[in-house]
């Protein structure tokens, strides 16, 4: 097996492709270098010199307004040129091959990628294809691929989580709901074991877990109640609706009666336990309102410190 | 021509003779080993001081791409290497363009193939039309015009009634049945093994369940029809364990294992290398060592190369968008030798396996050097390395997992019926 493709042989960060395999010590670097960021926005110039120059390629394969906007926020903050590609409704469709895709934006004097693709391992791709084709200097940020990872989310959930618990070391952290489907939780899950925190659960049916989970390093409960018992930080991910297809689940309706997080269940966690949803939110479904909304909920700040991650990451890629 | 060949250790694994001594070959038949045979003058000497003598190699499953997918591969590109393989014989599935399940396209196919330099072909025809599972081949006209069995390659049966007809049609004949084991809908958009590196990856899984509930349905429609059946390209130590039973209960199966199953599993995939995207899937590695384990004490009958040549556009691709498949003819016999090697068995034993075995499964006359047989013949350099390079390879199919790797053993000649098909000595 190759090198950990995101890292130089001096273990500096080259791309981020997923969180597996970054070194604590990288983590925290990547944490520290955002906390710094997140004053930008309190500036009156909301910007700081360190892309200048540079060109950021949004490539989206896959629709999403909302990781698209903070990155393309991060960036310009950076005071880099953003250029947003929404690649599934353009040459995707006309059948132009990924990589040929690639190529030509290389050709355009590319410094950085952001991407978002529908394939677990589109990203590594990528990257791959630029080191082959001497286009090492173009810089890959994974944006989410497939079920795979999305690593700037589970980067800013351990930002957040930072926030407001400080140290990782005693935590016990619950991820409740589609395992399976989900990048997020795989990115967050590898974050969680990295940083040393004792305790990650996993939260589902056995129809939305991936076989093999508990290989990753966490615990596996079915049952909500026992899950949330005691726990300092819950993890809410998104149930999509197409999941009502393929026999996964019967209705959400079903799904929010055994899964779905109300005040009741969340008292079950410590009093001071914080939730978070990695969003967009559906209300009633994964998540009541009254808890979304309450004072427990820290969904807002976990965007607002998104953009100071995706500025530290970007800002450690292609800094000069 | 008659041809002497010199000096070389004789493997016949189907006769149990390991043993240095020269081979003696005239109008396409071997004569006799040892002493010159009275009368011999030879036309040609072929000098295998050092190598190996031994049938050549039968293949039990290779993709010629004809007709149908000819920017992938051709006739005359996989023919050139298989020779180069040493292999001289071999089955084809019947997912061409078009599908073989018509008796002119096999007619067509085995004319196209009918070259001395080419190694015997065996089309498996079309178990249903259209591999569609639904209607029953004309397989009694399919048989006249060369096939030698019935298959769906890749594609599954789902109705059972069908499985079960086109089982019973097939056993009136006699004619003998190869099915790959993978339940359709288990297997659905599934692109690895469903274990840790499938959820650690985020790639959808393909469960052990799949291959066990596909062979038990098999297994029993055997019974029923008394067909004779071959399970292919087997890839669980759940599955092959299900095999032992059923022969021991009296069932009539055989089956094999494709040689990158031999030696990779789902680790392999690394980070979503393409190239480790086959079908079935690479499973965990305790089912690796049970197929090698198995493979070694004779379960599995024989080793194929399931060769699938794939083109650069069909491999550059997120894993889940790559196309199944490996080229494997010129990499059969390597990794056979490093397959023996590991485990520490007789070159005998594992030539057996590429040889006499595959041949007991096509049901023929080959795959041994008795006076009197087919000179179909492979001769190798044990101890010579093999660079697995696009450079280095025939096929038109570049892709394979092991791409940059040296194994063991070197084809030096290939003889079919006969008659030089590859001279590995030319450089």
């Amino acid at each position: 097996m190759t090198r950990n493709p995101q890292l130089t042989a001096e273990g500096e960060l080259k791309h981020l492709l997923t969180i597996e395999g970054l070194p604590c010590e990288m983590i925290l670097r990547i944490l520290d270098t955002a906390a710094p960021f997140a004053s930008v926005a309190e500036r009156e110039v909301k910007k700081v010199p360190l892309l200048r120059g540079k060109s950021v390629f949004n490539l989206f394969f896959e629709n999403s307004t909302r990781t698209r906007t903070t990155f393309e926020i991060a960036a310009k903050r950076l005071s880099a040129d953003v250029i947003n590609l929404n690649i599934n409704t353009s040459s995707a469709n006309k059948g132009e091959r990924l990589l040929d895709t690639v190529d030509n934006l290389a050709a355009m004097q590319a410094d950085m990628f952001v991407i978002r693709h529908a394939s677990s391992g589109a990203p590594h791709l990528i990257a791959q294809h630029l080191a082959a084709t001497g286009c090492d200097h173009i810089h890959v940020v994974n944006a989410g691929d497939g079920r795979h990872a999305h690593p700037t989310q589970g980067l800013l959930d351990m930002y957040t989580i930072r926030h407001y618990k400080r140290d990782f070391s005693q935590l016990t952290v619950a991820i409740v709901g589609d395992v399976l489907h989900s990048r997020v939780a795989r990115s967050q899950i590898h974050a969680l074991t990295t940083l040393g925190v004792p305790e990650v659960r996993v939260i589902a049916p056995k129809t939305l877990l991936p076989s093999g989970i508990e290989r990753l390093g966490v615990r596996v409960f079915h049952a909500i109640d026992d899950g949330l018992r005691g726990v300092d930080v819950v993890m809410t991910l998104r149930l999509q609706n197409e999941r009502m297809q393929g026999a996964l689940l019967p209705s959400t309706e079903e799904y929010f009666k055994a899964y779905g997080l109300t005040q009741e269940r969340l008292a079950l966690a410590k009093p001071d336990a914080i939730v978070m949803h990695p969003g967009p939110m559906n209300r009633g479904v994964e998540i009541d309102s009254a808890v979304a909304d309450g004072r427990q909920a820290v969904i807002l700040p976990q965007v607002t410190f998104g953009i100071a991650v995706r500025m530290a990451v970007m800002a450690m890629l292609g800094g000069t | 021509m008659k041809i002497h060949i010199k000096n070389g250790r004789l493997i016949d694994p189907a006769h149990g003779v390991d043993k240095t001594t020269d081979v003696f070959i005239a109008a396409g038949r071997i004569v006799g080993a040892g002493d010159t045979p009275a009368g011999f003058t030879a036309s040609c000497v072929l000098d295998a001081t050092g190598c190996i003598v031994c049938p050549g190699l039968i293949d039990l499953s290779a993709r010629l791409r004809e007709p149908g997918f000819e920017y992938r591969a051709t006739l005359e590109s996989e023919m050139a290497a298989a020779a180069a393989g040493g292999i001289t014989r071999l089955a084809c599935p019947p997912d061409t363009d078009p599908v073989l399940d018509e008796p002119s396209l096999v007619e067509m196919l085995s004319h196209r193939a009918r070259l001395p330099e080419f190694a015997h072909i065996h089309p498996v025809g079309a178990l249903t039309t259209q591999l569609e599972g639904k209607a029953l081949t004309e397989m009694a006209e399919l048989f006249e015009a060369g096939c030698i069995a019935f298959g769906q390659a890749n594609r599954a049966i789902v109705d059972n009634q069908v499985m079960l007809r086109a089982m019973h049609y097939a056993a009136t004949f006699g004619f003998p049945v190869w099915l790959q084991a993978q339940d359709p809908f288990l297997a659905r958009q599934g692109v690895a093994h469903d274990g840790e590196i499938a959820a650690r990856l985020g790639l959808a899984g393909i469960p052990v369940a799949a291959e066990t509930i596909a062979l038990s349905t098999l297994l029993h429609l055997a019974r029923e029809t008394g067909v004779r059946l071959h399970i292919t390209r087997l890839s669980s130590a759940a599955g092959i364990e299900m095999i032992v039973a059923a022969r021991a209960a009296g069932i009539a199966v055989t089956c094999d294992v494709a040689v990158h199953h031999l030696h990779l599993c789902d680790h392999d995939i690394g980070f979503f290398n393409p190239q480790a995207r086959l079908d079935p899937p690479l499973r965990a590695q305790r089912d690796r060592d049970a197929l090698r384990a198995r493979l070694a004490d004779g379960s599995i009958d024989a080793l194929c190369s399931d060769h699938t040549p794939v083109d650069d556009d069909g491999k550059q691709l997120p894993f889940d968008e790559a196309e199944v498949g490996a080229t494997g003819l010129e990499l059969l016999l390597p990794l056979t030798l490093k397959w023996a090697r590991e485990m520490k068995l007789p070159l005998a034993t594992a030539l057996a396996r590429i040889t006499a075995a595959p041949a007991r499964v096509l049901g023929i006359d080959a795959g041994h050097l008795a006076p009197g047989a087919v000179a179909d013949l492979c001769i190798f350099d044990p101890a010579a390395e093999f660079h697995v390079t696009r450079a280095n390879l025939k096929s038109l199919g570049k892709n394979t997992p092991f791409l940059g790797l040296s194994l063991p053993g070197r084809v030096r000649y290939t003889l079919i019926e006969g008659h030089l098909a590859y001279d590995g000595t030319l450089g």
